[in-house]
Parts: C-alpha cells; structure tokens; sequence
C-alpha cells in the first residue's frame, strides 16, 4: 500500500512541476491535461483506498518514507498514517480539487484579460494557476497523510504558502496583494502558537511522532506546568496547537484573513478557502482528539470560540454585497460550527459536517464563480436578479448547494449540522449552554443570509445594464459538470454517511473519546434510521428558524424587493448602530490596522531611530570616536616640538622616579 | 591516503596564491583573467569536497589534521584540523565563493582582476580560520581577514563607504584585541597555543569571567548580536554585491564559530554564569531587530537586519544549553547547538541569495532604496519568482533551509524556558512581516514607473546563481538528515565537555551532576 499512498501524494507534485516549469512548453492543453491527470489518478486511487476502509476492512498504515532528520535522539521521520479519517480527508480533497481543476479550465480561460497589456507577470498565468492548485493538492494530501507533527507543520505551512501564492495571483492587483500578506501573517500568528504547542510534545514526549505521542498522553494527564502561574500540561499543548488551527480555520479572532481571501481567483476560493485548507484544523483537532480529550479546559475554549464564530460571523453575512463574500463569512460561520462540534467531543459530526460542508460550499463557490462569469466579473449582487431564466444549471445547482447549506432536511447538510446541535446541546463542559443558544440561532441567521443572496442573484427582476443582460449565458461545460458532480454529494453523501459516521463509529481508533465527554451517544442509542431523523429533526428548534429564515428571505428580498429596491438600503438603515457593527465587522480589521500593524511600525521606527542611530551609533560609536579625537587634541599638545617642554617634562619624571624610590 | 594529503593547506593556499596569480595576470586580457579567476574558485571547490566526502562522521576527533612547527621559540605552530563544526562552514565558504566570482563578472568595471583576487585570497584566509588548531595561527588568519574586506568596501563600495570601512574595521579589531590578551593569558597558563589543549585547561572563576568577555567582545561584534551590531547594515549597505554575499554569508558565521570553538570549550563555567547575557542579547537581536528591520527604507540594510535577526537563532541555540543545564536536563543541548550551526548554514545561502537578488536590481537601476521599486515582476517575472522562493526561505518556511534551523532551536529553548521558546517563536511572525512586506513592495503591484517597466529580466549567468543556491536551499529544507549526521558527534562531545566543570577546586557545586558525566 505504501507505493500507492506514494503516488496518491507525489502525482499533483509531478503535475505541478510540469505545468509550472514546463507551461511555456506545453502549452494551456498540455498543463491542465498534465495537472488534471496527476490529480486525477489520486482521486480516483483515493477513493479506492476508502473502499478498501468500507469494504475490504484495511488496516491502518503507518510507516516512514523516509528520515528527514535524527538529533539529539529525536527521531524526525517523513511518513504517511492512513486510517479511516485519513482515507476520508484524502477522497474529500482529491475529489474537489479534481472538480476544481476541471471548472478551472473555463474559468480561466481568458485570464490574459486580468493582466496589464505590457505586463510579463501574466505570462503563462494559466498554466501557473494549474500548477499551483496541484501544488496545493500536494501539500494538503502531505498534511492529512502525516504520521507526525514536523510533517503535520510542514503541510500546515505549504498549503498557507499556495494560499498565498493563489490570494496574490493576479500580482499587479493592490487589493490582492494586500490581502495574501495579511493572510500569511494572519496565519503566521496561528502557526507561531502551533510550532509552540509541537515544541512541548517534543519536549515532554520526546518524539514528534502521532502513535508515540498519543500511548504516551494518559501518563501526563495529571501533569502541570508552571507557565502562566501553573496550568495542565495537556491544556497548555491544546491551547496552542488550536491556535494554529485558530489561523488557519479562520476562528475569531484570527478569521481576518479569510474575506479579504476572496481577492483570489473564484477557483481557488472554492478549493482551498471553503472547501480544504481552511478545514485543515478542524482536522487536525480531530486527529489530536487523544490529546484534547485529557484537557476539558482546552474543550471549553474550542467550544466558546466555535460558537462564537458560527455565530457573529455568519451575522457580517447578511449585509455583504459581494456575493462572494457572502459565500466567505457563510464559510466562517460552517467553520464555526465544526469547531465547536470538536469542543463536544463530537468528532465524528464535525469531520462529517467538514465533509458535507466540503462539497455544498465548493459547490456554492463554483455557482458563484459560473455567475460571475456570466456577469462578466461583477460581483454585486445588487446589479443581478433573474438569473435563473438564463442559467439553469446554476440556478438548481446553486439552490441545492443552499439547501445543503441551511440544514434543509434530507439535504446533506442537514444531517452534519443538526447532527453539531444535538451533540453541543447534549455537552456539560463550561461554555456549553452559551455554544448551544449561538449555534440554534445560527441557523436562522444561515438560512436569512443565504437565501438573501440565493433570491437578489436568481429571482425577481434583472438589475444589469441592458450589455451585460444581452450576453447572459450558460456557462460552458467545463464550469457546470463541476457543478453537478458536485450537487450530488451534495444531496445524497448526508444520508448515506451519517449512520456509519455517526451511529457505527466508522471512524474507528482514529478518534478518542472519552466516555464522559460523548455527547454523540445519545444519537447513537436512538438512532432509528435517517427517515427517523429527519422526522426528528423537523420537530425541533433549528429546522423552524431555518424555515423561518428562508421564509423571511424570501418576503423582504423577493416579494418587498420587487416593489422596493431598496429595501435592502433602508432596512440596513434603519438597522442603526447594529448595522455600523457589522460593517465595520466588529472593528477587528481596524484594530489590528492601527495597533499591530501601524504600532509594529511605529515601534520599530522607534527603535531604529532613536535606540540604533541615535543611542549606539550616536553617543556610543561615533562618540567614542569624537571622545578620541578630543583627546588626540589634547594630546597633540604635547607633542609641540618645543625644547624646553621636553626638558622640563623630563626634569618632572625625573623628580617622580626618584621621590618613588626613596620613599619606597 | 587521502587522510594523508594535506588536503587543508591546498584549499587555503590555492586561492590564496591563485589569486596572487589572477593580480598578476592584471587587466590586460580581462576576460582571461575573470576565467582564471573562475577556475580558480571552481578547484578550490574542487579540492574542498574530499574534507567533505574523506570525513569520518562517527567520530569527533580532528580530522585531516596537519601538524608542524612554525615560530618554535614560542610554541606556535602551524596546526590545522576540522571537525563536524568546522567542516561544512569550509564547504559553505568554498561553495559561495563561486558565485561571489560569478555575480561579479559583467558589473565590476574597475580594475576587475583585483576585485576577483580579493575574494579569493578572502576565501584562502576564512577557511584557515576555520581549520587553525593553534591560537596564534588563528588569529592570524581572523585579523587578516579584516584586510581583503576593507579593500572590497574601501574600493568597490558606495559613496559614504569611508565611514562604513572605518567603523566595519574599528568595530571588529576593537573586539579582536581583547581576545588576543585573552590568548595570551591562556598561552601562560597552558605553554601552548594548541587550541585543544586550552580547552582541558583548568582555570579561575575570574579568569573563565575575563576570558569569556573578552571572547564575547570578539564574537559578538563579528556575529553581529545588539548592540554591537550597529556596523553591519552600514558596511553591507556599502559593500559591492559580493561583498555582501561574503559577509553575510560566511564571515557572521565566524563569529558563531568562535563561540562554540572557543567560549563553550574555554570557559563553559563562566558560559554558565553569564549565559543569560547572551540568551537576553539574542532574543533582543530576534525580536528588536525584526521590527528595526520592517521600517527599513533600503533593501540591503533590510537584508543586513533580518541576518542580525537569524543570526540571534544561532547564539540562542548555542546558549540555551546551559539553562537546560540547570533544570538538571541534558535532553535538547545537542538540539540547540545544531539548530544554530544549521541556521548558519541555511542563512549562508539564503542571505546569499538575497544579497545577489537585490545586487541584480542594483546593477540595473542603481538604486536600493525600497521605494524606488514597485512591480518588478511584470519586466522580471522569472527574478520575482525567486525573490517569493527566497522571501519565503527566509521567513523559515518549512521545506526549506531556512525552516529546519528555527525548528531546532525553537524546540530547543522549549525545554530551557517556555518563555525562551515564545519569544523565540516570534520570529515566525516578525520575519514574514518584514521579508514579505519588502516582496510586496519591490516585487509586485504596477508598474512603479517607467525604469521599472523597462528592466531586463535575469540574464543567464544571475539565474544560475540563484538556482543553484536555491537548489541547495531546498535539498536542506527537505533531507537535511547528511547535515546534521556530520555534526551531531562533534556537538555531542562538545555538550559533554562543557557539562565539566573547569573550576579548579575539587568538588564545586556550579552545575548540577548530570548521570553518568560526574566523577
């Protein structure tokens, strides 16, 4: 199996290098026929990897490819762990990079009109694009399959290097170049209590590798450390691994990044900000399960900042204009909930909901990305409306990929999110009644913002200029057989995973629980069947304010907004301070602007000028250098040529000698 | 037989005398002499890899070692021997040296065989100081250093590169005196100038003290750590490309040679004592600098900055060791001190490569200033392209060199101190700050202005340059398992001496017993 797990990683790699050293050569064809093929055969060797998990009963792999490093008796090893939740993750990325590699043919196929005319940064740009979507297929495969944290870090920082090669893709772009800066750092801040939390495994554990770390964990269960006045060890490595996943699953307040994200290509949107990367911490949480579940302080702190992000983000969603970014705090507010479905304890959910989330929000990235072609690169989704009598594949695809999203039941979604509530609900670990209120009312305020968009976009009047409404069109295949092979799963993989998910523990030993903290138990033991769940489902609180939410939608943005258009303007208006807020999305923008990165400046001008020129260079070095001249004024003196003053400075030694050594 | 070889002498001599013979074969055919210049440093390369491939990693014994008498009235001799400290600097040296003749082909005008002649008699002089086994040989070879780097500066410098030369040679030989007093003082002590015999010396509390400043006094203005650091940004600011290269390159890492040459080995109970001197210079130099190095307007005192920085990982990583001492551990010393020899590795190329990148822009538009550039990549795409790799290198992203060092000493100082560790750690974010805001601002936007959009994109001789060195940057990041093999018996004998006490008296209670170590 090893060869095969090999090649399910090193075929992007190979595409990539291909088509990004080679593009010139081969050409457009030839690049995404070579990325498409190397992603392609992981796909399709990935999925029958999680065959051989379903059907075939695989055992886990475990085994070092080769040594990167020995020191000082740590061993530090390049190797693949492939069990269950890997064999998932890996079909989940392969599969919608794949879908993405093919969308990208269309949607970048006149990418020549992005750059200046003069300009040479736009040469071969679309081959570039393949190389690095495959080069981040690579890296994140590198990243799930890892049997250690070095290699765990070096994936981390790989998919955040793509992310911002692919943020900043169209270099010559102010805005997007500020934007994957402030992502990296961003997520730099994240990684830096990451390489922390790695550095205490490797101090207490002595190894970097999963298998030993995790046998090892129980032992230190007890353990403080004498940090921060004394705090357990095993809340301590917790906290700071899940401030790496903090930055890069966007969890507030390191989710800044993440909107400004969508400067980069729709494509790469989809793929690497909604559907993988930013999911990278979601799974990472869960492979470390072993250890969060030794720490309920840890679990409590997931929770809170899950809940409060799945919550307050998805609010800055209702008043966006962009459609994407619309689609971008949805994305927050998804993460938000998997993350606090970890802080239950329940995995398993939210590995699940990362899966469905996986293909309905790449599918809602996809749709939008299909819009705004049609629309010729105008994203407001103010100047839309009525799209739907143009373009109907978009607009079914783009309506499953909502209902998905807003826990319509029967819909995949619904089963990953109401599946988060229930188990949040069921928690008694501090914080857990706060996360449960947010979440609940989070999906009243999903279905509003979704549907919001879904009817400004597909329903009621066209609001374009009568050039853009005259070329309205489908768009090519290439663009929507993504979006179908994407609604599928979109709809069906709800019904069909959630009961070995969720109720048979497919998972395996891949996850730990404790028995104290397994809220998904309760699901389990009443577990009658998905129409049984549904029915359930549809009894309880966040399927009526899901209703209530599209319900609403649907009377302010289809039925007032024919009469109105400005209603939205209005009732914003009328929204007061609540709506300043969310503008200014809860001033986090503005306060790391002026505090870290205008104070970071300030300090090191500072610094610079007064402490280096003016401290050590002023008064120290050149100091010293006008104090020697002054002396060597001085001393010029003495030397004046003058007869006499030798003689008589000799007469005075003399007399000093000599009164020397007579006294003595 | 190839032990046997005096294989040392002929990679300090030959560029040495090699460049003798490119002065002598002066201006005349210039590109005969460039090429002489060339081969020269090729076969210094050459003759430098049997140190490399003839080395026996199991052992941390002096190897190639050569041994005659050379003032005998005074006992100094001419005795050189590497070990997996000294080995790979030597390779770095001979390495880079190559390209500093390469990147100086087409841009130095005036007199070029000198130019070329100054680097490789500066190549001879620093791989004898990292071969030298006696004192007095090694001080010799460390002050003569001094006198190629002058002229580089002095001739082939900036407009303000007078005062950048003068304060470059004050600083260094201001340092450098003490520590010749400071070899002296053991010459009394121990009749030799054997270097290995200083390191079984027994001596004072006061005296360890007093040697170990003076040492400090040295190392640390050549490394730079703050505050004595002030030299640098000036003198590369100044420097012709090469000469950057060089410095920031090689010479810093002298410095950091002669900590773990000198005070570890010499003085490891005043090491002990004082180590929290350096531990607080070093995370100064990490986290000070960093954000001196953001505000920087020009782009080689940036680069020169972010080498203080990086340069700090390294004296962290050799210090923390003794605070991991004292929480009667000895699990993560190895760590620190290869972390910091890995760093000054990876920085040799990296800083390197940087210093060839912003020379590339210099040649072309005479200017460093960060604001003068705006856009580069749309006339030089494949030059942007490495500037992203090498920003990235040098912000420590995994999978590359840069990354592997940082690594290390930050899960080094975890065991020392958490406190050690996250202020360490800052780096992460600081580094990226500054190296990707000066990518940012130089590599992409628009076209800054017309210059800018007119710029020719590398020629052939630059991108061979760069790709070799990034080549070399990522074989590191990804395997730098050869690396660390050669050195890591070395280190290991070395963290074992230093947990010896020096202390004269018997039985002193300055370190804490370490199983199986303590008599």
């Amino acid at each position: 199996m090893e060869t095969v797990y090999l090649i399910i990683v090193l075929a992007p790699l190979l595409g990539a290098i291909i088509a990004g050293f080679f593009g010139g050569k081969i050409g457009r064809v030839g690049a995404h026929r070579a990325t498409i093929a190397g992603v392609g055969l992981s796909t399709l060797l990935s999925l029958w990897v999680v065959a051989r998990f379903i059907w075939f009963d695989e055992p886990t792999f475990n085994g070092a490819v080769y040594t990167w490093m020995v020191a000082d008796g740590i061993r530090f090893e390049i190797g693949f762990l492939v069990d269950r939740l890997t064999a998932l993750m890996m079909a989940v990325v392969t599969f919608v990079s794949l879908m993405v590699h093919v969308y990208t043919i269309g949607y970048m196929a006149d990418d020549d009109h992005n750059w200046p005319k003069t300009s040479l940064a736009g040469t071969n740009s679309y081959q570039r694009f393949f190389s690095y979507i495959s080069l981040f297929t690579f890296s994140m495969l590198m990243l799930v399959m890892a049997n250690n944290f070095m290699q765990l870090f070096f994936g981390w920082e790989a998919v955040g290097l793509v992310s911002y090669l692919l943020i900043g893709f169209w270099t010559v772009r102010e805005s997007a170049i500020f934007a994957n800066l402030k992502a990296f750092l961003v997520n730099r801040v994240g990684d830096f209590g990451f390489i922390l939390g790695i550095a205490a495994v490797g101090m207490y554990f002595n190894s970097m590798d999963y298998a030993e770390v995790f046998a090892q964990a129980p032992q230190f269960a007890d353990t403080q450390v004498e940090v921060f006045g004394g705090v357990s060890l095993m809340t301590l490595i917790c906290i700071l691994l899940f401030i790496g996943a903090m930055g890069k699953s966007a969890q507030v307040p390191l989710h800044v990044w993440l909107p400004d994200s969508m400067e980069g290509p729709t494509p790469i949107s989809a793929l690497i900000h909604a559907a993988t990367m930013v999911t990278a911490g979601v799974f990472m949480v869960a492979r470390m399960s072993p250890l969060f579940e030794l720490s309920t302080t840890a679990l409590s702190f997931v929770l809170v900042i899950g809940a409060l992000t799945a919550f307050f983000m998805g609010l800055i969603g209702l008043i966006q204009n962009d459609i994407k970014r619309v689609v971008a705090y949805s994305t927050l507010s998804q993460l938000g909930y998997m993350i606090a479905a970890l802080g239950a304890s329940a995995y398993a959910a939210g590995i699940f909901h990362l899966m469905t989330h996986a293909f309905f929000k790449a599918l809602l990235f996809l749709a939008a990305g299909s819009v705004i072609i049609a629309m010729h690169h105008d994203q407001d989704i103010r100047n839309m409306g009525g799209l739907r009598r143009w373009m109907p594949i978009t607009w079914i695809t783009a309506l499953i990929g909502s209902l998905a999203l807003i826990a319509f039941p029967g819909f995949s979604g619904f089963f990953s999110k109401d599946a988060i509530i229930e188990a949040v609900g069921h928690s008694h670990i501090a914080g857990a009644g706060l996360a449960s209120l947010l979440l609940t009312l989070g999906a009243f305020v999903t279905a509003l913002y979704s549907f919001r968009m879904y009817f400004l976009v597909f329903h009621g009047k066209p609001r374009m200029d009568e050039h853009t409404r005259s070329h309205l069109h489908e768009t090519p295949w290439v663009v929507t057989v993504p979006l179908i092979g994407l609604a599928i799963p979109s709809v069906l993989i709800g019904w069909y995973a959630v009961e070995p998910l969720l109720v048979q523990g497919w998972l395996g030993e891949a996850i730990y629980v404790k028995p104290e903290h397994d809220t998904l138990h309760h699901l389990a033991e009443h577990w009658h069947g998905q129409r049984e769940f549904i029915r359930h489902g549809m009894q309880a609180a966040p399927f009526w304010l899901a209703m209530a939410g599209v319900v609403l939608a649907a009377y302010i943005w289809w039925f007032l907004h024919q009469r109105d258009p400005e209603i939205d303007l209005s009732l914003q208006r009328r929204g007061g301070w609540l709506t300043r807020l969310l503008e200014n999305k809860y001033g986090f923008d503005d306060f790391n602007q002026r505090v870290f990165a205008e104070g970071g400046r300030r300090f090191g001008r500072f610094l610079w000028t007064r402490s280096d020129q003016r401290f050590i260079d002023g008064a120290i070095v050149n100091g010293s250098a006008r104090a020697v001249g002054w002396l060597a004024g001085r001393a010029r003196n003495l030397q004046s040529g003058m007869l006499y003053h030798y003689a008589f400075a000799m007469i005075v030694g003399l007399v000093v000698l000599l009164t020397l050594f007579v006294t003595f | 037989m190839l032990l046997e070889f005096p294989w040392l002498s002929l990679v300090i001599w030959l560029p040495i005398l090699g460049g003798i013979a490119v002065i002598a074969s002066g201006e005349r055919d210039v590109e005969l002499t460039k090429r002489i210049a060339l081969w020269v440093a090729g076969l210094t390369f050459a003759v430098s890899l049997p140190l490399w491939l003839g080395f026996d990693a199991s052992t941390a014994e002096m190897q190639f070692v050569e041994r005659s008498s050379w003032i005998p009235a005074l006992g100094i001799e001419y005795h050189l021997g590497i070990d997996g400290i000294s080995m790979p600097l030597i390779l770095l040296t001979t390495f880079i040296t190559i390209f500093v003749i390469i990147a100086g082909w087409d841009v130095i005008r005036y007199r070029p065989s000198h130019y070329m002649a100054a680097f490789l008699i500066m190549e001879g002089i620093m791989v004898g100081v990292f071969s030298a086994l006696d004192a007095i040989l090694f001080y010799f070879f460390w002050e003569a250093m001094l006198i190629p780097m002058f002229i580089i500066i002095g001739v082939w410098g900036g407009a303000n590169r007078v005062y950048a030369t003068i304060k470059f040679f004050l600083y260094t030989f201001f340092g450098s005196v003490f520590m010749l007093v400071a070899l002296i003082y053991l010459y009394f002590q121990t009749g030799s100038f054997d270097i290995l015999g200083f390191h079984a010396a027994q001596l004072g509390m006061t005296a360890q003290i007093l040697i170990f400043i003076a040492f400090l006094l040295a190392f640390a203005v050549k490394v730079p750590m703050f505050p004595v650091h002030t030299w640098l940004p000036d003198a590369h600011v100044e420097a012709p490309t090469g000469g950057s290269v060089i410095l920031a390159a090689i010479m810093l890492k002298i410095g950091g040679y002669g900590f773990l040459r000198f005070s570890l080995p010499i003085t490891p109970d005043a090491s002990a004592e004082l180590d929290w001197l350096i531990i607080a210079m070093s995370l100064i130099a990490v986290i000070y600098i960093g954000l001196v190095a953001l505000v920087q307007q020009d782009m080689k005192k940036l680069i020169a900055y972010s080498s203080i920085a990086h340069m700090g990982f390294v004296t962290l990583g050799f210090f923390i060791v003794f605070s991991i001492f004292q929480r009667s551990e000895t699990a993560g010393a190895v760590m620190g001190i290869e972390g910091g020899m890995v760093q000054m590795i990876s920085h040799g190329f990296i800083s390197g490569a940087l210093f060839l990148c912003v020379g590339v822009l210099y040649d072309r538009m005479h200017t460093r200033e960060i604001s003068a550039y705006g856009g580069v990549i749309n006339s030089m795409p494949w030059f942007g392209a490495f500037m992203v790799f090498f920003g990235m290198a040098n912000a420590g992203l995994p999978g590359t060199s840069g990354f592997v060092g940082e690594f290390m000493v930050i899960l080094a100082s975890f065991r020392a101190d958490f406190w050690f560790a996250f202020l360490a750690a800052t780096t992460l974010v600081l580094a990226a700050a500054f190296t990707l805001w000066l990518v940012k601002r130089v590599v992409f936007g628009e076209v800054k202005n017309e210059e800018v959009g007119q710029l020719k994109d590398l020629n052939r001789r630059e991108a061979l340059n760069l790709g070799v060195l990034a080549a070399a940057t990522l074989a590191i990041g990804i395997w730098p398992k050869p690396l660390v093999d050669v050195m890591e018996p070395t280190i290991e004998n070395l963290v074992q001496q230093i947990q010896v006490s020096k202390l004269p008296e018997p039985a002193t209670a300055a370190l804490p017993p370490v199983a199986g170590l303590q008599p």
